[in-house]
């Protein structure tokens, strides 16, 4: 694997090809903002809050650090003005899903986001996908996933898988950024609720 | 329907788990609605997790898990419809039903269901029952065409 040169933050970082900026970035101590990723896992880019500006010979574009390769001669600003302020809209936006999740509120001391500045819909899931791929990618055991769209999108754990498989793991807990006790709950609905409709 | 009737579906389209949504939507086509039996089924056969499946299935609204009643009802409520008076379609369907729309009487005799524009608003509004298509109604003439069904 070659070595390639960017720069980060005006200071220059040499990382191996094929790794993402965001590894990158940390590699040299320069602290990005993640929600959705894993090291584990696939990026899903999903939460945007990593996002970073790119310029890549002369073209500027906003990224996110999570998912984007490095290159020779990059150059990747992590924090200005714009950044940070797109990074308080997204917290604010999750905060109302979320209230009280701690990761959450670290980052918006960090932005400066407003807690209450969205009308709350606690949903307390912030649709990250951690504990579902991690299930998928890691376990490979696909006790839970995703049901419904859009805002209705919430986790659903699969009664007969989760009956077999989650007592002896539950490894997706705590990897919730928002909050230990939801996959939880949701795994105990999953076993308690009464059987489908019989036919009619 | 049962589990023989699942399996020629999908071999029909060669066990490929690409073709998973072709498949459900076959089943939905012909049973009405996705059993759990015949999830597991599918899952099985083309070894597709069923946490995938149950997103899938409640992804799409031409889908669904719960049985569905015998007739099933459509109004559009569209834009051009929607102008042309399709709340007041809707208003006289849950008259006769008395459910609303998503939902299946007891009896299991209709199911009601809006969509967002069928392609043809030069007939709005509209009210489709059983795939047959009633234009150009008045909400009168709407509850005519439901009483037809029961
Ligand atoms: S329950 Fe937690 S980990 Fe799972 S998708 Fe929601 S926020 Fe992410
Ligand atoms: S961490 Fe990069 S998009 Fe979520």
């Amino acid at each position: 694997m070659g070595i390639v040169t960017l720069t980060i933050d005006n200071r220059e970082v040499k990382a191996e090809e094929g790794m993402t900026v965001l590894e990158a970035a940390r590699g040299a101590g320069i602290e990005i903002p993640t929600l959705c990723w894993h090291e584990k896992l696939k990026p899903y880019t999903v939460c945007r809050i990593c996002v970073v500006d790119v310029d890549a010979r002369g073209w500027t574009s906003l990224d996110t650090a999570c998912s984007r390769p490095v290159k020779e001669g990059l150059v990747v600003r992590t924090r200005s003005a714009k950044i940070d302020r797109i990074r308080k809209t997204i917290l604010e936006l999750l905060l109302a899903h979320a209230p009280d999740s701690p990761k959450l509120r670290e980052y918006a001391s960090e932005y400066g986001a407003d807690r209450d500045r969205f009308e709350k819909d606690p949903s307390f899931c912030i649709d990250c996908g951690l504990c579902v791929r991690y299930c998928a990618e890691v376990k490979k055991k696909n006790a839970v996933g995703f049901v419904d769209r859009g805002i209705r999108r919430e986790i659903c754990f699969v009664p007969e898988v989760a009956l077999r498989e989650c007592n002896g793991c539950k490894e997706c807990f705590p990897l919730c950024p928002t909050s230990y006790l939801q996959a939880a709950f949701v795994l105990v609905q999953a076993l308690t609720a009464p059987a489908q409709p019989e036919k009619p | 329907m049962d589990i023989k009737g699942i399996d020629k579906i999908i071999e029909k389209h060669g066990g490929v788990a690409g073709l998973l949504i072709q498949v459900l939507l076959e089943i939905q086509g012909e049973n009405h609605w996705l059993p759990k039996e015949a999830l597991e089924r599918v899952s099985e056969r083309l070894r597709v997790p069923m946490s995938r499946i149950q997103h899938i299935a409640t992804f799409y609204k031409a889908f669904s898990l719960v049985p569905k009643g015998r007739h099933e009802v459509h109004v559009c409520t569209g834009t051009s419809c929607h102008v042309r008076g399709a709340s007041r379609i809707l208003d006289a369907v849950k008259d006769h039903t008395g459910i609303e729309p998503g939902e299946t009487d007891v009896d299991s005799k209709f199911s009601v269901e809006t969509v967002n524009c069928l392609g043809c608003c030069a007939l709005g509004p509209l009210l489709v029952v059983n795939g047959k298509t009633h234009g150009r109604l008045s909400p009168a003439e709407a509850s005519e065409v439901m009483k037809k069904y029961g």
